[in-house]
C-alpha cells in the first residue's frame, strides 16, 4: 500500500539535492570561521570551540524542529527559496555588526567560557537555525510517496553532509589561506542568495511549463 | 586482495616498535593528557624535561637540571631575558605562556618586588608546573589559566601596563593564531609604558617567520631580532621608543651580566646578536585578525 503524495512543485530532484550540498557547505564554512570571529574577544581556548559548536547544534535542532513543521503545509519552493536569502541576510552581522555585538559581551561578561557562549548564541543562532530548516524542507519537496521517502531523506543527508565535509575542509585547509575571514562570508553569503536566487528562477521556469502543458492539453481536448 | 593485507604487516610492526622505542632513552616519570596536549615529564641524567605531544615528535618544551633548577637550560630561554639590556630593572613583569615556569621563577628571583603575572590557558601545565619544576606562586607572583588575548584585552580596557611582557605562548607544534595579528600586537602596546620592553618568542619558521616580521614592524617600526648561531629560534625585542644605541645595550650588559650568570645567561654576548637588518621579504602580507594562517604558513 503506498500513499502517494504528489509533488505540485514539481522542482527537479537534483535540484534539490545541489541546494543541500549548498547549505550543508555553508554552515561549517560559517561554523569553521566561528573561532576566528571569536578568538580577538575570548581567546583560542577549548571552551570557545565549545560554545561554537554547542551553539551550532542547537541551532541546527530548532531549524530542523520548524523546517519539518513548516513542510507539513503546502510546501513551496518560493518558501524554499525563502529560508537561503533570510540565512544569507541573518548573516550579515557576522560581517556588519560582530565586534558591536562582541565588545560589550567582553566588557560584561568577564569569564570567557559564558562570554563566547552569549557571543556565539547572538552572532550565529538565526542563521544556523534558518540553515537548518532546509534540510527537512529538501526532504519534503523530493518526496513523492512515502514508500520513497526514507530513501530521498538518505540522499538529502549524505549530500548535505558531503557539503559540510568539503565546507570543513575547504575552509581549514585553503580558504583561511587564500582570502579574509569577511571576504569568505561574503562568498558564503553570496552563495546563498544565488541559491534562493536559482531555487525562484527555477520554480518559475517549472511553473510556466506545466502551465503551457495543461493549455495544450486543454486546447486538445476543445476540437474533440 | 587479502595478501595484500598481509604484506603491510612487517612495516606496520616496524614502525610500531620504532614508536615504542623512542621514548626510552629517557624515563618517563609523568605523563597525562590535558584539555590540550599530551603531557609527558621525563628524566635523564639530572636533567628534567617537559614535552608536549611527544608521539608527534615534538621537542622539549622545557628543561631544568634538578640539581641546579636555576640555571636555564635552552638558549632561548635564555635569551628571553635579553629584554633587560633595554628595560633593566622591571617592577611589572608579564609572562604569556608559562611551560616549565622557569621565565617567571628566574624572574621572582631576580626581581622579587616586582608584580609578576603569569597566562597560562592549559591549568595541567600550571599542576605539573608547581609539581615537578619547583613552580611556585608567590606574594607577587600568580599564575592565572586563561587565554593570553583576552587577558591582555581586558587589562589595557583596565589602564593595567607591564614594563616587561614575554610572549612564550608559542611551541613548535601549533601556533596560537590569535596572538600574531596586528590587532593583538596593537592590545599589547595598550599595556606598555613608553620604556616597557616587549620580548617575542614565537618559534616562526618559513613563509610564517616574514609575515610575523612584516606585522612586527608594521606595528612597532623596528625591533631587535635576535638569533644565536646555536639555536633556531629568534626573539623579537621592541619598544615603543625608538631603540637605544648599542653602546647603551653593552654597558647594560656590563652592569648586569654577574647578577645574570647565575642563570646561565651570558647576557654579554647579546649586544652584538641584536640585529636591525631586514632579512625577511618585506612584500608579505601583514598578519590580521581577517587573515591569520600562521599554522598553515608554518607548514608550508
Amino acid at each position: 500500500m503506498t500513499v502517494t503524495s504528489p509533488r505540485s512543485h514539481g522542482l527537479p530532484k537534483t535540484l534539490i539535492a545541489c541546494m543541500a550540498f549548498v547549505s550543508g557547505f555553508c554552515i561549517m564554512t560559517i561554523e569553521m570561521l566561528g573561532a576566528r570571529i571569536l578568538s580577538p574577544y575570548f581567546g583560542g581556548s577549548l571552551s570557545v570551540w565549545g560554545s561554537i559548536i554547542t551553539i551550532f547544534m542547537l541551532a541546527l535542532s530548532v531549524g530542523y524542529l520548524i523546517g519539518g513543521r513548516l513542510s507539513t503545509r503546502h510546501p513551496s519552493a518560493r518558501t524554499y527559496a525563502v529560508f537561503f536569502i533570510l540565512a544569507a541576510l541573518f548573516s550579515l552581522p557576522l560581517i556588519l555588526l560582530a565586534d558591536a555585538i562582541m565588545e560589550p559581551i567582553f566588557l560584561t561578561i568577564v569569564d570567557p567560557r559564558y562570554g563566547s557562549l552569549v557571543a556565539s548564541v547572538l552572532l550565529f543562532f538565526i542563521p544556523t537555525a534558518i540553515l537548518g530548516m532546509i534540510s527537512p524542507y529538501s526532504v519534503r519537496l523530493m518526496v513523492d510517496s512515502s514508500e520513497h521517502s526514507g530513501h530521498m531523506a538518505g540522499v538529502l543527508f549524505f549530500v548535505s553532509t558531503i557539503g559540510s565535509a568539503i565546507g570543513t575542509l575547504g575552509t581549514s585547509f585553503y580558504f583561511v589561506l587564500w582570502f579574509e575571514v569577511n571576504q569568505i562570508l561574503w562568498g558564503a553569503i553570496v552563495a546563498l542568495l544565488l541559491a534562493g536566487a536559482i531555487v525562484l528562477v527555477a520554480d518559475q521556469i517549472v511553473s510556466t511549463r506545466t502551465s503551457s502543458k495543461h493549455y495544450d492539453k486543454q486546447a486538445r481536448k476543445r476540437p474533440s | 586482495m587479502i595478501n595484500k593485507r598481509v604484506n603491510v604487516l612487517p612495516e606496520f610492526l616496524l614502525l610500531l616498535s620504532l614508536l615504542l622505542a623512542w621514548p626510552a632513552q629517557a624515563e618517563v616519570i609523568h605523563e597525562e593528557k590535558s584539555k590540550y596536549r599530551d603531557i609527558t615529564v621525563t628524566e635523564e641524567r639530572g636533567r628534567r624535561c617537559l614535552l608536549f605531544n611527544v608521539h608527534r615528535g615534538d621537542r622539549n618544551q622545557t628543561c631544568m637540571y634538578v640539581n641546579d633548577p636555576d640555571r636555564l637550560v635552552f638558549d632561548y630561554t635564555q635569551m628571553s631575558f635579553a629584554g633587560l639590556l633595554l628595560k633593566p630593572d622591571p617592577q611589572s613583569i608579564l609572562v604569556i605562556g608559562l611551560g616549565g615556569g622557569s621565565i617567571p621563577m628566574v624572574f621572582s628571583q631576580l626581581y622579587p618586588e616586582a608584580r609578576i603575572d603569569v597566562v597560562e590557558v592549559d591549568e595541567a601545565v600550571v599542576r605539573v608546573a608547581e609539581e615537578f619544576f619547583d613552580f611556585a606562586e608567590t606574594d607577587n607572583m600568580r599564575a592565572i589559566v586563561e587565554d593570553g588575548r583576552p587577558f591582555i584585552k581586558r587589562a589595557g580596557l583596565r589602564g593595567i601596563k607591564y614594563d616587561y611582557i614575554v610572549l612564550d605562548a608559542f611551541s613548535g607544534d601549533y601556533i596560537p593564531e590569535h596572538m600574531l595579528t596586528r590587532e593583538f600586537l596593537e592590545e599589547v602596546k595598550a599595556i606598555m609604558t613608553e620604556d616597557s620592553v616587549l620580548v617575542a618568542n614565537t618559534f616562526s619558521t618559513s613563509r610564517l617567520y616574514d609575515h610575523e616580521s612584516v606585522t612586527y614592524q608594521r606595528v612597532f617600526n623596528e625591533f631587535y631580532n635576535f638569533k644565536l648561531p646555536t639555536s633556531g629560534n629568534r626573539i623579537i625585542i621592541t619598544q615603543l621608543q625608538p631603540l637605544p644605541p648599542r653602546g647603551r645595550l653593552v654597558t647594560e650588559a656590563g652592569r648586569l651580566a654577574d647578577e645574570l650568570r647565575k642563570f646561565g645567561v651570558p647576557l654579554q654576548d647579546y649586544p652584538r646578536r641584536l640585529s636591525t637588518r631586514v632579512d625577511w621579504d618585506m612584500s608579505r602580507r601583514v598578519l590580521t585578525d581577517q587573515y591569520s594562517p600562521g599554522n598553515l604558513l608554518q607548514a608550508n
